[in-house]
């Protein structure tokens, strides 16, 4: 077959028809994944929520609500409870402190507010350096844990700022944006459970000043 | 059967995108920050380049020559496209590291650079050929600048500590370290080839 010649009417047909092919494939793959991406999704946030607190028998996904931390920003908290009491909490947060970009973590507290877990949603900090966050404050190693720390005793610093937590190696902003987020965190849950005003045993002494702080 | 062989090592070798051709630099400094990520990268580009190269040669004659460069970026776009979507639904885990450079893979020049410079005019076989050889040229390329670079950085090899970390240099790890990596690379690479 000939190649077709450029007039104007073989090019408006040739891009036209091309451009509609096109449109349907993808019209049709979007229609085809879009079942299994939302799923994925959602599992992914059900693992999360499960990895950072306590046994739970409700569904944190269904009753999340959002927490203020100050006047334009709030967090997105999924209470956990087991057999209807309030046994802590997930809470998704954030810092957009990093080096690069933003930092998403999920991070599990119980109804005492001690850290029980933290998962890394999203980063895109240096690899092999920032990066390592994923696991370096669970380390048991010099001032590194923080799992398992009291938060209402104050604001996790990084020992550089007269802090108590030792920072990454090398990665001392992103160790720095890291504590902003578990620490917007439990701002977000003892400032928010008191003012969503529910019922539930929830942390109230540090709530007046942690609503004010920021 | 002896001539789609040649097109298939032209591309890893003689013709190596990166390293000969120099082309697509972008995601190749961007994305070879480990081994695992380059292969990675390199492995989805080929994917695409085999598709988008088999796409533009069987449809060649049906594109008038003034359009054909918005024709096969679009072709490009809806292969790239229809790469993410599959990715993010059924390898989930895959996509969560590589999601950020795919789409990247569209203003890849080494891909319109194929169908522009191949495809567009050759036969279906021949440009798949074509297709794997340069897919598998960038793939090589990326995953040893990768591995250099992880090596230098962070004394790992795929994730595997080779010597302690505190020993390795930051800069192979950031972009400055790309370029001074790529350059040796290229330089060894030109050496060799000047013997033959």
């Amino acid at each position: 077959m000939a190649k077709l010649k450029s007039s104007l009417r073989n090019m408006f047909l040739s891009l036209f028809s091309i451009c509609l092919v096109a449109g349907m494939i993808l019209a049709m793959v979007n229609e085809y994944t879009k079942g299994p991406i939302e799923t994925s999704k959602k599992l992914q946030l059900e693992n999360a929520i499960r990895e950072v607190t306590p046994e739970f028998d409700n569904s944190p996904a269904e009753e999340a609500y959002w927490a203020k931390i100050n006047e334009t920003d709030s967090l997105k908290v999924y209470p956990v409870k087991k057999d209807g009491k309030n046994v802590g909490a997930a809470i998704e947060s954030n810092s957009m402190r990093g080096f690069s970009g933003e930092i998403r973590i999920i991070v599990g507290l119980d109804e005492k507010c001690r850290l029980l877990n933290y998962v890394v949603l999203q980063h895109a900090e240096t690899p092999g350096l920032g990066d390592k966050m994923k696991f370096w404050f669970k380390e048991d190693k010099n001032n590194r844990n923080i799992i398992g720390k009291e938060l209402k005793k104050g604001d996790l610093k990084v020992s550089k700022d007269g802090g108590s937590v030792d920072a990454i190696t090398a990665a001392t902003i992103s160790s720095r944006a890291f504590l902003e987020a578990i620490n917007r965190a439990y701002t977000a849950y003892s400032g928010g459970v008191s003012d969503a005003g529910s019922g539930a045993t929830a942390p109230n002494d540090g709530t007046t000043e942690a609503t004010q702080k920021k | 059967m002896n001539n789609n062989l040649k097109i298939l090592t032209n591309g890893i070798i003689k013709e190596n995108p990166i390293f000969v051709l120099l082309l697509g630099m972008c995601p190749t400094l961007g994305t070879t920050s480990s081994a695992l990520n380059g292969m990675a990268m390199g492995l989805a580009t080929t994917f695409v380049l085999v598709c988008s190269n088999m796409t533009v040669s069987s449809v060649k004659n049906l594109i008038p020559d003034q359009v054909r460069i918005p024709a096969y970026i679009v072709l490009i776009a809806t292969f790239v496209t229809v790469v993410q979507l599959l990715m993010e639904a059924f390898i989930p885990a895959l996509y969560s590291s590589l999601g950020l450079f795919i789409p990247l893979i569209v203003v890849n020049c080494i891909v319109l650079g194929r169908a522009e410079a191949f495809a567009a005019k050759n036969k279906v076989f021949p440009s798949m050929f074509d297709g794997i050889g340069i897919g598998l040229g960038f793939t090589f390329a990326l995953t040893l600048l990768g591995t250099c670079r992880e090596f230098l950085g962070t004394g790992k090899m795929f994730s595997q500590t080779i010597y302690p970390e505190n020993f390795g240099s930051l800069i192979f790890v950031l972009a400055p370290g790309a370029f001074i990596v790529l350059g040796f690379l290229i330089a060894i690479i030109n050496k060799i080839r000047s013997y033959k």
